[in-house]
């Protein structure tokens, strides 16, 4: 099974590197090719280790070599093959294998066509080595490579500044983030003297409460960040600036997760700390409300999807928070695939639509693109949870979590945001595909996306219908890690009211969603109508003012304190005292260069000078020697 | 009067800052070269002395040494002088500044 583990690791650094070679020079079709082929090699072992694990086999452990070996520090570079990272193994293959064929046809006419690939696969290697390696070293290498990586691609076209932009501010925002993650890295070495999983989860039972809610605290503050929670949000939105199949892949399915797998990953420690896993299920659903009410009224078709996938994050924290670990993961995995289905449909809109992004311009999409517009309404019900969908059965399984361990307020947030999110998702549907064909007014002649792109999305849209039916397999295979707390209500009446009237209530938000903006009357926002006007609409259109203070009470005061430092402390003292320094030598090189005539009487009169120097100083020490207790005397005698 | 180690000393110091000052004031390389000798044989002479003050011969064999470099070192000189001296038809110190910095 080892090989197995190497191939699914190594061959996307392989696909990666080998673009890598080709990055100078034209789009080459092979490279694109090949790099597919090899993340789907990767996505058959995973496959080929799923399978075993799921037929009872021993988690597959490797030891590749010593990474750092000094006194009692011991990290191996070491990889595991459990029921967790089988799982994410699967999703991160997966959902990259897709994403990767439909980049070779979405990137088709890009000058970057060899770059892009080295750069996904590249991501696609940090990914498998955050998710599978077995202590937290190796997991915070792939933590920081996913972060690297997602910082070249939201900036692949640099060219564009507000791509550069959000780049950095996706990669700033993350180390703030990492810190917190390295901390809590700190904390757990000192107090367990170990970072790998198993003997550190062991030690930790037997260690003061308090310092492992500082553990547990300081680890989500690096899954807040890596999974954009609130108040390090702001960078998933913009991150869209980057190409589709990057935000599919990074910002939808795996990267953002990643902070979802570590709080799973920690489940023994987030179990001994109760009071934070209730922080966290708090901050869930805050986010998943918060999320979902900026999705309402966006008007940029990729940061409404952005938002509802920050939305769905909240709900896995929710999960993950109240001690529901698997349910989370399994909300994970189903939320990768509806959620990068509908990223790949918006690509593909986009496309279309010339990279037109507000859904007020496009209208009437369904005749000319048929299967992306099936695609998108399937991964749309799939979102908002409806029967028989993936959907249903993550989604909904998180609000009986809510409401079997008694956090009703937490159940009733997440109730109202599945509302929402229903809503929000179909008013993007009947905006894009439904309506007067508005996009006539800018003269633009939409087009089915490529044959082989819809191809390569179908296995994304057959999981996100099919994905529900492997809970109960899904559950038998990963409670052999995870804590196995089945959620039943007790009676069955309550059981029955609360999922038929959830279904309802979501479906009166989809019904409510399409007559509202599926009908002939919609016309592009002008600025004039009365509920652009009101205060909500502004409030949520401008993301509650958010990037607005951040830019305003941080990057401003921050640029100014940066400012005096640079004109004060660094221009006055320490450029000041280096100026200084080379000065000084400057001026006696100036003062005595004179000497340097070139004449040879010259020197020989500065030669005997020197002599005569230093052989009076000579003179001068001897006799200090000689004589150092009278000296020593005479000075003590003066009071020196 | 026994003439005894200081009295060589003297020789040698005397000797010593004849040679500096020759080394100083002379423009003329020949003399230079004389001056130089002067300086060497000076020392030789505080070898010399030391070494019989001690009764160890050390300090009359560097004596010998410095001899045979000074000699050495003569000859060199002497040639490059022939040399300069066929070339520009002076051997004056204020002429040679090619190595102005």
């Amino acid at each position: 099974m080892e090989v197995y583990l190497y191939i699914a690791l190594f061959a996307p650094l392989v696909g990666s590197l080998f673009a890598a070679l080709f990055t100078a020079t034209p789009k080459k079709m092979f490279t694109g090719v090949i790099a597919s082929l090899l993340i789907i090699s990767a996505f058959v072992s995973s496959t080929i280790l799923l399978m075993y694990i799921l037929n009872g086999g021993e988690p597959v452990q490797v030891e590749m070599m010593t990474w750092m070996a000094t006194g009692d520090l011991y990290i191996p570079f070491g990889f595991v093959v459990d029921q967790v990272s089988v799982t994410m193994m699967m999703v991160v293959t997966l959902v990259s294998s897709v994403v990767h064929v439909y980049s070779v046809g979405y990137m088709d006419h890009d000058k970057g066509f060899n770059r892009f690939f080295s750069y996904l696969s590249a991501f696609v290697f940090s990914m498998m080595v955050l998710v599978m390696s077995d202590n937290f070293a190796g997991l915070f290498i792939g933590w920081e490579g996913v972060g690297l990586c997602s910082w070249l691609l939201i900036g692949f076209w640099y060219h564009k500044e507000s791509a550069t932009w959000a780049a950095n501010e996706a990669f700033i925002m993350n180390r703030i983030a990492d810190l917190g993650m390295l901390i809590g890295l700190f904390l757990i070495y000192w107090n367990t003297g170990t970072l790998q999983y198993t003997e550190a989860f062991a030690a930790m039972p037997g260690l003061d409460t308090e310092i492992l809610a500082w553990m547990g605290i300081f680890l989500f503050i690096g899954a807040m960040g890596k999974s954009a929670q609130f108040p390090l949000h702001t960078w998933l939105a913009d991150a869209m600036e980057g190409p589709t199949p990057v935000s599919a892949l990074i910002h939808a399915a795996t990267m953002v997760t990643a902070g979802v797998y570590l709080v799973v990953r920690a489940n023994p420690l987030f179990d001994l700390i109760p009071h934070v896993g209730l922080f966290i299920a708090s901050l869930g659903a805050f986010v998943a409300l918060f999320a979902a009410s900026m999705a309402l009224v966006n008007r940029d078709m990729k940061r409404i999807i952005a938002y509802s996938t920050l939305s769905q994050l909240g709900y896995m924290f929710v999960a993950a928070g109240l001690g529901a670990y698997w349910v989370a993961l399994f909300h994970l995995m189903a939320h990768a695939f509806f959620k990068a289905l509908l990223f790949l449909g918006a690509g593909n809109v986009m496309h279309a639509m010339h990279d037109e992004l507000d859904p007020f311009k496009m209208g009437g999409l369904k005749k000319p693109m048929k299967w992306t517009f099936i695609m998108m309404t399937l991964a749309s019900v799939a979102l908002a949870g409806i029967y028989p969908l993936a959907g249903f059965f993550s989604k909904d399984l998180i609000l009986e979590v809510a409401f079997v361990d008694h956090h009703y307020i937490l159940y009733a947030v997440l109730l109202f945001t599945a509302g929402l999110t229903a809503f929000y998702s179909f008013r993007l549907v009947a905006l894009i595909f439904h309506g007067e064909e508005r996009y006539k007014l800018f003269g633009i002649h939409p087009h089915e996306a490529y044959k082989y792109m819809l191809i390569g999305m179908s296995p994304l849209l057959i999981l996100a219908i099919i994905a529900g039916s492997f809970k109960m397999t899904y559950f038998e295979m990963v409670t052999a890690l995870l804590p196995a707390t089945e959620y039943h209500i007790h009676s069955h009446l309550t059981f029955w009211i609360m999922t038929i009237g959830t279904q309802l209530f979501v479906a009166s938000s989809i019904v409510y969603a399409y007559k509202k903006y599926a009908n002939n009357k919609i016309t592009v926002p002008d600025g004039t109508s009365k509920m652009e006007n009101s205060f909500a609409y502004k409030l949520l259109f401008n993301q509650y003012y958010i990037p607005y203070i951040y830019e305003e009470y941080l990057v401003k005061p921050y640029r100014e304190l940066s400012t005096i430092f640079w004109e004060q402390i660094d221009l006055k003292i320490v450029d000041a005292s280096v100026d200084g320094i080379a000065g000084i030598v400057y001026g006696t090189g100036e003062k005595t260069r004179a000497m340097q005539s070139g004449n040879l009487s010259t020197m020989l009169k500065w030669m005997v000078a020197g002599t005569v120097g230093l052989l009076s100083l000579a003179v001068v020490f001897g006799l200090a020697a000689r004589y150092s207790d009278e000296i020593m005397a005479i000075l003590s005698g003066l009071g020196v | 009067m026994e003439i005894g180690l200081n009295h060589y000393l003297a020789l040698s110091a005397i000797l010593f800052a004849i040679g500096l000052i020759g080394v100083m004031r002379r423009k003329n390389l020949l003399l230079l070269f004389l001056a130089t000798e002067i300086l060497l044989n000076s020392v030789n002479v505080a070898f010399a002395a030391i070494s019989h003050y001690y009764g160890d011969l050390t300090g009359q064999m560097f004596a010998f040494f410095v001899i045979a470099i000074a000699a050495s070192e003569v000859a060199v000189g002497l040639g490059l002088l022939i040399v300069w001296h066929k070339r520009h038809g002076n051997i004056d110190l204020d002429n040679m500044s090619t190595m102005r910095g």
